[in-house]
């Protein structure tokens, strides 16, 4: 994200000006530091040993694993059909272009838990398609392809909404330039329109990330929450803090949020290094 | 002949943007299309780039039929009025995007770029990012990029469209000098008939699609076949013959000769280009018109003066500041303005010799 600058340069030190600031900077403090440095504190107060026991544990590390590699999964093909998607709302004229348009938004309005039920009906043991799936050997809903399909729900409109404004605004004069030089269809695409696009793709796919880590809702239906199966690390969190297991819950809690900011961090310096070179 | 467009026609939707359009620019010239916006300048250039495909109508590049020859085999060179260099490459990896794309030898390349960036006086700049670079220097690595792949003509699309006014005239004079240098046939858009002067070896004048007039820029502005190309370029004067007085009768036999005899009572309009009046204070054996000075403008060595004739005529004369000073004139004089020479706008009854434009000089 780009930073937000203030437009107004030199301290106003007026009575008003002072607790305005003072007013946001303490919120910002009570509503977001506050309850992430009660859980760093909480989680680490009982010792390293503690800690490393906790994020160590045989259950927690599996579901780190799985929370992680189904995430990547999502990005991959989020990517591809994202940008492909961005693609089309833009460069084609046809029929239904504005209901398609329309409807892209519609994951991030349907409540999670409704995505997961949705997606049971759809694939579940009981239904005609999990049926036909099930007799070549394929189970989708208790198993990891479910929460891939979950994530993809939840997060499909992400690498689609910001390639799309970029892929509109793009000059396609570089597109002709490349072509007037002798460079193909596809050899322009490649080195001449996907390095534009990259920092936007690179955007939506970070953003689905994120999401993707954190997903619960949608997730605990279609997985069915087996330990070292389908249990993903929110749901191990869930799980530990509902059988007693504080210490557990706050260790696990704390290397997601980890993660989760180093992908946020990650995202503002590429997109630093990334202004950079482009001079905004 | 590098570049042979014959009727060539393109319409978008319900605009007929190019209309039976015919040119040939002769190997190694510089030509301007030259035109307002809206005339389908730039529409002719991006079809004979193959950018655009023409309704109608071939295009010829060095001899050859390239009208269904896909823009990639064109062998064109393009250069766009808002560079569309590649942004996330260097100076140096824009120029080599052409020469890489043909897959010629990785020496060949280097020694290449090194040579263009030095022909557009960049050297020092390869490792630089577009953004990194003022307007003129954008558009100077976007020439050398389009000049890599030795292209057989060059295309310019407004290519000093988006510089200001100082760097757009060190370019203009710089790109004059860099065609004597390359002589790579090029034709380039313009809407400045400045620009398309200073620059150009000839020049196609458009409008509404159709071309007005094709020349050398002198023989444009001296012989203008049409309303339109005399008004467009650069300033003239619309005035009535009828209001032309002339007390002693001098000698008007080769107009009336063009016109028929009764040309002073009827309707015709002459242009004169603001340079090509004299004023005195009384009349003498020259045709004139009867005028009141409305305005004066000094424009350092020129003094632009806005007269009124017949009360509701306009007329505009750039006189030399020291004439103005030795007839000391001011603001409401009352003055004499003769013509040396004009260009008739109405459908003459006849016109001797070509059909061409007719200029007469008294």
């Amino acid at each position: 994200m780009a930073s937000v600058e203030t437009t107004r340069s030199g301290g106003d030190t007026g009575l008003p000006d002072l607790v305005l600031r003072g007013m946001t900077l303490g919120y910002l403090g009570w509503m977001v530091v506050l309850p992430i440095i009660a859980l760093g504190f909480q989680s680490l107060v009982a010792g390293p040993q503690a800690f490393l026991d906790a994020v160590l544990d045989p259950q927690a590390v599996h579901a780190l694993k799985l929370t992680v590699v189904t995430a990547l999964v999502m990005v991959v093909i989020n990517v591809v059909m994202g940008t492909a998607t961005a693609w089309v709302l833009v460069r084609y004229e046809f029929p239904g272009k504005k209901v398609m348009n329309a409807l892209i938004d519609l994951p991030f309005a349907v409540p999670t838990v409704v995505t997961g039920l949705m997606l049971v009906l759809l694939y579940g043991p009981s239904s005609v398609l999990g049926t036909i799936l099930g007799t070549y050997g394929f189970s989708v809903i208790y198993s990891q392809p479910g929460i891939v399909l979950a994530l993809l729900f939840v997060s499909y409109p992400f690498v689609i909404r910001s390639v799309q404004p970029v892929l509109l605004e793009l000059d396609r004069a570089e597109e002709e330039a490349a072509a007037t030089m002798g460079a193909s269809g596809w050899l322009t695409f490649w080195r001449v329109t996907l390095p534009t696009l990259a920092p936007a793709i690179f955007t939506g796919a970070a953003l689905s990330f994120g999401r993707a880590l954190g997903e619960f809702g949608s997730v605990i239906l279609v997985a069915g929450n087996q330990p070292m199966k389908t249990k993903t690390t929110p749901l191990y969190v869930f799980g530990e803090i509902e059988s007693g297991n504080k210490q557990g819950a706050m260790a696990v809690s704390l290397v997601l949020l980890a993660l989760s900011l180093g992908v946020l961090i990650s995202l503002n310096l590429y997109q630093r290094r990334w202004s950079l070179e482009d001079g905004k | 002949m590098s570049i042979v467009v014959e009727n060539l026609s393109k319409r978008f939707g319900t605009f007929q943007a190019v209309s039976d359009v015919s040119f040939e620019v002769p190997t190694g010239q510089l030509v301007a299309l030259l035109g307002p916006s809206g005339s389908g300048k730039s529409t002719i250039l991006r079809i004979i780039a193959g950018l655009e495909d023409p309704d109608t109508g071939r295009v010829s590049l060095t001899g050859e039929d390239a009208t269904s020859v896909p823009v990639q085999r064109r062998g064109v060179g393009f250069v766009f009025q808002h560079y569309a260099l590649f942004r996330h490459m260097t100076v140096r990896q824009n120029v080599a995007f052409g020469l890489e794309v043909r897959k010629k030898p990785k020496a060949e390349i280097e020694e290449k770029v090194e040579r263009l960036l030095k022909l557009v006086q960049l050297h020092g700049y390869a490792d630089r990012y577009p953004s990194q670079l003022s307007g003129g220097q954008r558009q100077r690595v976007a020439l050398a990029r389009s000049l890599a792949p030795e292209p057989k003509v060059l295309l310019l699309d407004e290519p000093f469209g988006a510089l200001d006014a100082r760097v757009r005239d060190e370019l203009r004079a710089w790109l004059r000098r860099l065609h004597d240098e390359v002589h790579v046939t090029s034709l380039f858009v313009t809407h400045d008939q400045q620009e398309a002067f200073e620059v150009s070896d000839q020049v196609v004048v458009l409008n509404h699609g159709k071309v007005e007039q094709y020349g050398p820029p002198q023989q444009l502005y001296e012989r203008p076949v049409s309303p339109f190309v005399a008004q467009f370029l650069g300033q003239v004067n619309v005035l009535p013959m009828k209001a032309l007085w002339n007390p002693q009768a001098i000698d008007l036999k080769h107009i009336q000769e063009a016109f028929g005899s009764d040309v002073l009572n009827t309707e015709e309009a002459v242009y004169v280009r603001p340079h090509d009046l004299d004023i005195h204070r009384e009349p003498n054996t020259r045709p004139c018109w009867r005028g009141r000075i409305e305005r004066l403008t000094p424009l350092g060595g020129i003094v632009r003066i806005d007269l009124s004739i017949n009360s509701d005529e306009r007329l505009q004369i750039d006189l030399p500041r020291d004439q103005q000073l030795a007839l000391s004139l001011v603001q409401g004089d009352d003055v004499f303005v003769s013509p040396r020479s004009f260009t008739p706008i109405g459908p003459p009854k006849q016109i001797p010799g070509d059909a061409a434009g007719t200029f007469y000089t008294i």
